[in-house]
Parts: structure tokens; sequence; C-alpha cells
């Protein structure tokens, strides 16, 4: 039997604002525990919530990069529950009445997924476990730092057909709210989390299948993966003519599987009512206006662009709009080094892999636009090769020194002198004389060998085309 | 007339003139809860040596020439719902007993230089319309020590009542300053939803509470209006409406006023004492110049039944935060956060706390949702167009503030009697309107008798106006 | 309207309340009585009315995205009933049943 996959994701980030959605404290990261905190976000009597204007901007922002539709009216409600972390044992988010529906991201595959709804809500504190496992710990700790902090929770509506999709889902709403400059983004960092919903149905048919959600989930390669061993393990149930049973299940990255953690069926009675402490939301059309006019130019526009203007293949190009700050340090080497195909060669391999090895992301690294035009006009002239370049590459992303001045100290300059170059072969000749005899028999090896020993000699600072040439006119004059 | 007896704006003249001490009036007062309040039980915390700091800091202040506002200095008891920061703040509950917050109310902050004589006494978590639910003492009527005072503010009323303050801070949900000012011959004002800020005041039910004052006489309320009222940062339900001086049309009188008699408050099965009350309010009224009109308020009688459905959802809500985690009691020797969250509530909570909790939870949960907690809130509109139309008709309505006078301690009301109570005060919660109630002198018993006003939103300055000019008629109840 | 002690067990399990003896059976007369007596407004028409939640008709008055120094870790945890490096220690954490 074959099974269309059904996924639908739930993405919590956390907005950048100054201070908190419902109280003046700081969002700040890294604090002593319980330093930032206030009688509100500490769930403490007759403190009250006073909504933050900022991160009503900042959702309406996120939505409205994501296609949305922002609703001029919107409130408040109380999500009432339990639990240690839940100062006031209920969370104020949005309910039937959210900020923002119908938006849409698109994937490269073509398939549109639509983003059912965006809505605005606080953060919970943060729970400790006595050793970093929650079913064994004897006692936990709480820090509400956390607690208040802005939320948007982004849900999709359940058009992802594929694990892979849901990644590059994933990839994609972070790269659109990287650029709205929201949020920061980072999974490592609590400020983007994602929950799965999975089902599988089979081909044709359009009714939902019983779905599984998946939690922790703490990057998006664990979503892929947890989600490939969901449709395995789905898979094999329904074939084996089983139920799947509706359920929250945890996933352990360790291991790689995923293991039920309540059944929910028994679904939690939230008792949603409207937030009484806070009146209805009213926008106007024309500060809502505003706020888009100010977006950014937005991933899939820049993709396009970039295709238009520098000529780059579509892949080239979605790979450097992927982080913000990626397509403007490629757009900045290219205003000072207006070769937009080379730059793209140069930081699609060479800077990604680098930033990828030292885990950094571009604005991070010492290196700059100005640096690698620097660096790129240097072999454009001849003064070093390509390969030498590479080198010096990296050295500039370790020191963030300037390229001129890394050639010059280490006597890096290409060797292009044709007089020297002759002096090099002729040594290099002299000390091979069995090249040169498989070469007048005509071996081609011979010659790319003596060219790797006029390389070696100069560690590899000779002009390769020029040490060809000049080579190859030697030996013909043996 | 010993310095207690007197009213608030009478002593800020005498202080005013360095006639007297703001030191020697806290010890006046202080002396008089020392002598009276094992009796009357109004207090759970009397805090003397901090009203005495206080005292003479004003004392201070006003000798440098300093310009203080007109309560400086005067005693205030303040009801112990509302935080003050050092100071324990109980609810009157076993939950909250060793609860010490680290900030103040807004209204506190705002009545720094008023000396605080004590935290005040209240049903527990103010649930409730006797002061007996307090998880401490109950409180006792000054004018009957065998009966109650009323609530849930009969802590502040009864002090304001015996001289074991000069006004105080209450606060009101379905009733709570009104009633208990009625069962003890003051003056109680719940003010227009937000007028004054809830920053501080532990919510019961969010969209119905307000503080308010209870003083000695409607100057005095007018006053201490005034010194609380006003934009807060902190609470963004309070309107950024500025505050009039609350005094300044007091005493220009009702000629050419339309006074509303809602007809179905009056058809209510009233005690002999209130019906005669009521009488002698209109004709007085008509006497100075006003006319007195009838009115219907149609939806009237399901006032009580709505006010139960919100305000026990709103406070199931409210409550929740209550649960051994980040303050108040905890349970001993609890192996998870399950039985901590059971334990503690259960041994935290009196009994008519958890049955309002519950009957909110049921009201909000899924299955019952439609039919209870939102079909209360349309009814609710209803109420509130009731009241909108009939301010059409009139410039405020007259009618009593609760059904009869106050019960023995101990005794139990029928539910139907109950129910009849609360209806004539918490129509004005759930329209946000402001309600005041007025002493209008004694029954045959002996028992003072309130009678009510209820103005437009923001109308605070028609209820006082009225409400000085029908206390020149009643006079004022003598604390004894 | 009857609310049954079985029904009272479930909602006070949902506010975290315990109930001993017979407090079950006596809760839930007391709530059917109070039930009953609201069941009363299900007979007025209420068609074509909004639920009013705000006693007010007015719109949110927002902050500006300023920082406020509050409490102090101190301060914060002054009243805790069991902390632990500078946080607030609860017991095993489980879920509902």
């Amino acid at each position: 039997m074959e099974y269309e996959i059904v996924i639908g994701l739930e993405v919590h980030v956390e907005l950048k604002t100054k201070s908190k959605i419902f109280c003046s404290c700081s969002t700040a990261f890294g604090s002593e525990p319980n330093s930032q905190v206030c009688p509100f976000c500490l769930g403490m009597p007759g403190a009250l919530p006073v909504l933050n204007q900022k991160v009503v901007e900042f959702a309406t922002r996120a939505s409205l990069a994501l296609g949305c539709t922002i609703h001029t009216s919107s409130i408040f409600h109380r999500k009432n529950y339990f639990y240690p972390d839940l100062p006031a044992a209920y969370q104020i988010s949005q309910f039937d009445q959210p900020l923002a529906t119908e938006g849409k991201i698109a994937l490269t595959d073509g398939n549109i997924i639509g983003v059912t709804r965006v809505h605005m809500e606080a953060e919970a504190g943060k729970s400790t476990h006595q050793g970093d496992n929650i079913l064994a710990a004897e006692f936990s700790l709480e820090d509400f730092n956390r607690s208040g902090i802005g939320l948007i929770e982004i849900v999709s509506e359940p058009d992802i057909r594929s694990p892979q999709e849901a990644k590059e889902y994933l990839e994609r709403l972070k790269a659109i709210l990287e650029y709205t400059e929201v949020s920061d983004c980072k999974m490592e960092e609590g400020s983007l989390r994602c929950d799965a919903n999975i089902s599988l149905r089979p081909m044709g048919s359009s009714k939902l299948g019983t779905k599984a959600e998946l939690k922790n989930l703490n990057s998006f390669r664990a979503v892929e993966r947890a989600l490939e061993y969901e449709v395995e393990r789905q898979t094999q149930l329904l074939d084996r003519g089983e139920r799947v049973v509706q359920e929250t299940r945890n996933w352990d990255e360790a291991k790689g599987i995923t293991s039920s953690m309540r059944s929910k069926e028994e679904a939690h009675d939230y008792r949603y009512f409207p937030e009484p402490d806070l009146l209805p939301l009213e926008l106007e059309r024309s500060w809502i206006e505003e706020i888009r006019s100010t977006l950014p130019e937005l991933p899939h526009a820049r993709a396009a662009r970039f295709q238009q203007e520098y000529g780059l293949p579509q892949y080239d190009a979605e790979l450097l709009v992927g982080s913000k700050a990626l397509a403007n340090f490629y757009e900045e080497t290219v205003s000072l080094f207006p070769e937009p195909k080379e730059v793209a060669n140069w930081v699609m391999v060479e800077v990604l892999r680098l930033l990828r090895s030292s885990e950094q992301e571009i604005q991070q690294s010492k290196l700059t636009a100005k640096g690698l035009a620097g660096l790129l006009k240097l072999v454009q002239d001849g003064t070093i090769s390509g390969s030498v370049g590479k080198t010096v590459l990296e050295k500039m992303f370790k020191t963030g020194q300037e390229p001129g001045e890394i050639v010059e100290k280490q006597g890096l300059s290409q060797i292009s002198d044709q007089g020297k170059l002759e002096e090099i072969i002729a040594q290099v000749v002299a000390a091979n004389p069995k090249s040169v005899t498989d070469f007048k028999a005509g071996k081609g090896k011979a010659m790319g060998f003596l060219v790797g020993q006029v390389m070696k000699q100069t560690r590899g600072m000779a002009n390769p085309q020029l040490t060809n040439k000049l080579l190859g006119e030697f030996l013909k004059k043996q | 007339m010993e310095l207690y007896q007197k009213t608030a704006h009478e002593l800020s003249g005498l202080l005013a003139k360095k006639e007297i001490s703001a030191r020697e009036l806290t010890e006046n007062v202080l002396a008089q809860i020392q002598k009276k309040d094992s009796e009357l039980g109004a207090f759970i915390t009397v805090t003397g040596e901090r009203a005495l700091e206080t005292a003479q800091k004003v004392d201070e202040l006003r000798a440098k020439g300093e310009k203080l506002g007109a309560l400086a200095g005067i005693p205030l008891a303040v009801k112990d719902n509302i935080c003050t920061e050092g100071i324990p703040t109980t609810c009157a509950s076993k939950m909250l007993a060793d609860f010490i917050p680290p900030y103040s109310a807004t209204v506190m902050e705002k009545l720094s230089l008023l000396p605080l004589v004590g935290k005040a006494n209240l049903d527990e978590f103010a649930m409730g319309s006797s002061t007996q639910s307090s998880a401490f003492h109950p409180t006792r009527n000054p004018h009957d020590p065998k009966r109650v005072p009323g609530g849930s503010s009969g802590g502040p009323a009864a002090a304001v009542a015996s001289g074991e303050a000069i006004m105080a801070l209450g606060t009101d949900t379905g009733g709570s300053i009104r009633q208990p000012a009625a069962f003890c011959g003051v003056v109680g004002l719940k003010p227009t939803y937000g007028r004054v800020s809830r920053f501080g005041a532990v919510a019961f039910a969010s969209s119905l509470d307000q503080v308010g004052p209870i003083a000695r006489d409607v100057e005095d309320a007018a006053l201490l209006l005034e010194a609380i009222a006003g934009p807060d940062a902190l609470d963004g339900t309070v309107s950024s409406k500025a505050v009039p001086d609350f005094r300044a049309s007091l005493k220009s009188g009702v000629r050419g006023m339309k006074i509303g008699l809602p007809k179905e408050y009056l058809a209510l099965e009233l005690a002999p004492a209130v019906q005669e009350k009521l009488a002698q309010a209109r004709e007085h009224l008509e006497a100075q110049g006003a006319q007195c009109v009838e009115v219907s308020l149609p939806r009237s009688q399901y006032a009580a039944a709505v006010y139960h459905l919100i305000a026990s959802a709103e406070a199931s809500s409210n409550l929740a935060r209550f649960d051994g985690v980040r303050y108040g009691h905890r349970a001993e020797n609890c192996p998870d956060t399950l039985t901590m969250y059971l334990q503690s509530r259960s041994e935290g909570f009196g009994p008519e706390v958890k049955l309002r909790i519950m009957l909110g939870t049921y009201a909000l949960s899924a299955d019952a949702y439609a039919d209870f907690y939102q079909k209360a809130q349309k009814v609710r509109r209803l109420i509130a167009d009731d009241f909108a139309h009939s301010f059409s008709q009139c410039d405020c309505l007259l009618l009593p503030t609760t059904s009869g006078l106050p019960p023995l301690l101990g005794q139990e009301l029928e539910p139907r009697e109950s129910y009849t109570a609360d209806l004539c005060t918490v129509s004005a919660n759930l329209a946000g309107l402001p309600a005041l109630s007025l002493p209008s002198g004694m029954s045959e018993e002996g028992l003072p008798v309130g009678l009510q006003l209820v103005g437009n939103h923001f109308q605070e300055e028609t209820l006082l106006k009225v409400a000085w000019t029908l206390e020149q008629c009643f006079g004022q109840v003598e604390v004894k | 309207m009857v609310i049954t002690p079985e029904k009272t067990k479930q909602l006070a399990q949902l506010a975290r309340l315990a109930l001993f003896g017979d407090e079950a059976a006596e809760f839930a007369e007391q709530l059917s009585g109070i039930l009953t007596y609201t069941q009363q407004i299900q007979s007025l028409n209420t068609e074509g009315t909004e639920p009013m939640i705000y006693p007010r008709a007015t719109k949110t008055i927002m902050r500006d995205d300023v920082v406020v120094p509050s409490l102090s870790q101190e301060q914060a945890l002054a009243n805790a009933p069991q902390m632990q490096d500078g946080m607030f220690r609860v017991p095993r954490i489980i879920e509902e049943e």
C-alpha cells in the first residue's frame, strides 16, 4: 500500500524586543536566574499585563513577510493549565481571533505550504531537571527570566508531503524571519522551536489519518530524522492493519527513535476564555501598511533578482539568499569586484566551507566583503594563483588581515617572472631526466608531473598557466 | 468629640493649621484599635509602628513648610487583599498567611503620606458578603457585635465605623464595598471600571473588580477617590481620562436633575426599614428640586445568575497561580508536583473559595462554555444596555444597596435571600458603572440602613453630588 | 442541573483541588443548586447579542519597548517555599494521569 505523508509544523519564535510582551522586564539571554523578573512575569497576586507595542509590530512584520492577512481586530485569550514553569497557571495567547491568517511559503519543488495562522503569546519560564532528564529527576528548578518573552506561533497547513520538505520549510521560514529581523531564530538558544504533526493516508485519499505529535526536536535535521522515523513506524503499523494512536511522542536524538509521552486522546481542557485584563487590540490599516512598506526584500524576491541581475542559476541564487547576512556579504563583494559568477563560486564553495567548519555565521567571522573583493582582485591580476588564494582566504578568515598584507608577509606572490620561471624549469628538468624521456615518448602524465615539481619547488607560487606554457616550450627544445 | 470621631476633611483642616499633629491623631486612632479590636476583629495585621513613622514624617514635612495633599497624615486602613510592600498581605487566607509582597499596589503608592494603621479583614479572597469566611477570625458589626459587618470589605467598613481608622480602601467585585458600608453606616464608593488602577489589588474577577474608598461622609469619599484615581502604566484597563476635582460640584445641589427609580428593584422583597428610607430619600430629593422618575431595567432579575457565572469563571483562573511554587503555602513532603498542587491548594483554600473555583472551572469547561460562561456574557450585555437606556431618561439611579439588615453572625442566609441581596449590587459591576452606598439613618432596631446611587460611566461627580444632598437629610452615622 | 460527585471530582482535579471524605458529595449538592439557579439565563433570547467581555468599549493601550528594572533576585525569591541556586525548587514534575 502506498501512503501519502501529511505533515504540519507548529513553530514558536521568540521575538527580539528589548522588553517582554506584557511587562517591562529585559529579554536578554544568559543572565543570573530570576534577575529579570517582576510581579507580573512571576505570577504574583495583583499584577497585570500591559501590551508591548513592539511585539505587535514584530508579529505584524513577520506575518506580512509570510504573506498573511493581518486582522485589524484581535483579542488575547487565557490558556489555563498547571505546570511549574507557568507562573500564573495560564498562558496569555490568542485563540479564535489571532493576529494573522492565510499566509504561505513556497518550496523549491513548487509545493506551496499554507500558513494557517500567526498569533502572539507569552513564553513560559525555564525548567532545569535534576540530571537533565525529566522522567528520572527527583526535583526541578525554575528560572522565570524567560517567562513573558514575546512569542509568535506559526502554524502551517498540513501541506508538507515529506520529511525533506519539512526541513526545507523550516529553512525558508527561518530565512524569512531573519530577513525581517524580528528574531535570532536560533534553535540551539531556544529562540526557535518546532513541534511536528504527522499522519499517513492511502495515496489518493482525502481523509486525514490519525496523527502523532512529535516533541523535543532540537534542530532542523532532528525534525527531518524524527519524521523519517515516524513515516517508517506508521507505515509498518498500517501495513499490519493496526491503528496509529493519536498521541504525543518524544524524539530521542541519541537513540534515533520516537516514544510515546502521553495520549493526546485525553486532550487538555484548556478552558480558553478572553483575557479580561487586556482590552481588544485594534490596529489601523495605515499602521499595518507602513510596516509592510518597511519590509526588506525577502529571500524569494532577492533570489529572483540575483538570477536576473547577476545571471546566477536558481540553485546558486537560493543558496546565497539563505541567510540575509550572507546575501548582503555577497552583494557587497560584487559591488567592489563586479564579477558576480566568480564571487558566487568563491562564496558558495570556499567561504561557506570555512564558516561551516568553524561553526560561525558570516556576520561573526573576521572576513569582510572588502577583504574578499581585494583577494579576488589579486587572483584576477595574477599576483597570486587561485589555489594560493584559497590559502590566503583561510588566513584572512582566521586573522582578519588584509589579503595584500598576508601575501606580502608570507611571500606568496605568484611567480610570473618569465626569467625566474625558466630558471626553475631548467632546474626541475635537469633533476628529472626520466620525465623528459617519458614526455618525448608521448606520455602525457610526464608534463603534469614536471609542472607539479615546479609547483613544489616554488611552494605553489608559480603561475600555473605560464609554467605550463614555458615548460612546454622548454621541453620542445630538449 | 474625639479625634477618631471626626471626618478626614475636618482633620485635614486641623492638621493644615497645625492645631493637631499627625502623630497625635494617629496615636488617637491606634488607641481606639487597642481598645476595640479584640472584640471587633476588624484587623488582620495592625501596623502601628509604621503608621507612627509615616505620621512623624508628615509632621516633619509640614514643619518645613512643604505643601502637602489634603489627606497627608490621615490614618488609613486597607483591605488585606491590597498589596503593601514589606507588610503581610494575606487575603484572609491560609494560602497567603506568610506572603510579604516586594511591591505595593499603585493605590498605596499614591497614599504614601497616609499613616497605614493596619490591614483589614475580609472574606477569604474577597469571596463573600459577611467577612465570616476569613481564615483567621470574623469581624463584628460595630453597631451590634452579634451581627456581621457585611463583606467582603467587612474589616475596612467596621474600622471606619468604629474609629479604628478615619478612612479605608476596600475592593468591590459584586458589592463588596457598598454592602458592608451600608451595614456599618459609612459611605462606600465603587468607582467606574477603569477609574482606579487595579495593580496590586489581588484579582478576584478581573472584569468586575475595582478598588474604592470607604469613608465617614461623602466629602471624605470624594477626597479619597481623587487621591487614588488616574492612569497607571501598570494597568492597561485604566482610562486615560483626566481625574476631576471630585469635590468641586459636591454642594451644588440637585435642582433640575432627574433621579431614576428602577421599578424592578423597588419591587424586590425589601426590609421595611429599607423601603422607608427609600421613600424618605425620594421625598427629600424632590423637595430639593429634583424630579424622581420611574425607569425600567427589564433584565435585572438575571444579574445575580450572570454575576456568579462570570465572577467564578474569572476567579477560577485568577486563583490558579496559588500553586505553592513561587510563594504562598506549600504542603510538606510532596514527592511530586501533582501532589504538591493538590495538597497545597486544598490546605490553603477555605470551602467557599473551593466552591467558587469549581463553579468557575465548570462554567469554562468545554461542555459548559457556550451555555454558561458565554451565555452569561451575552446577558451581561443586555443588562448593561438596560442601564445605558435608563441613563437617557435620568441622571442617576436610586435603589437599595441591599435588601435587608445585617444578619446575625453564624446565620446562614437562604440562597433565595442571598441572591436577592446580591441583585442590588452586582449589576453595577457587570456594567462597569460607578455606584455609591450612603448611610440613610438607622432602623428601629438601631441598625444602619444604606441606600445606593448608580451613575453612568465616569459620572462619580453626579453620584457624589446627589449623595451629599441626601446626606444633609439623613446626617452621618455617629462613631461611638 | 445536576452535578454528580463524580463530576465534582473531575472539576476538582482540573482545578488541582483534592477532596476528602464527604466533600465531593457536599460540593456536588452546592454546585447543583447554584447552577440550577443560573440556568434561568437560558430562557433569555440572546440571538445577535455579542458577549460582553469588557465593561467599557475601549481598545488596548500599548506601551513602548523600554526595559524597566524590577525585582532583584533576592526579592523574587524572598517568598519561595523552596529554592536552590537562585531558582525555585519543585519536586519531580509529573503530568496528570
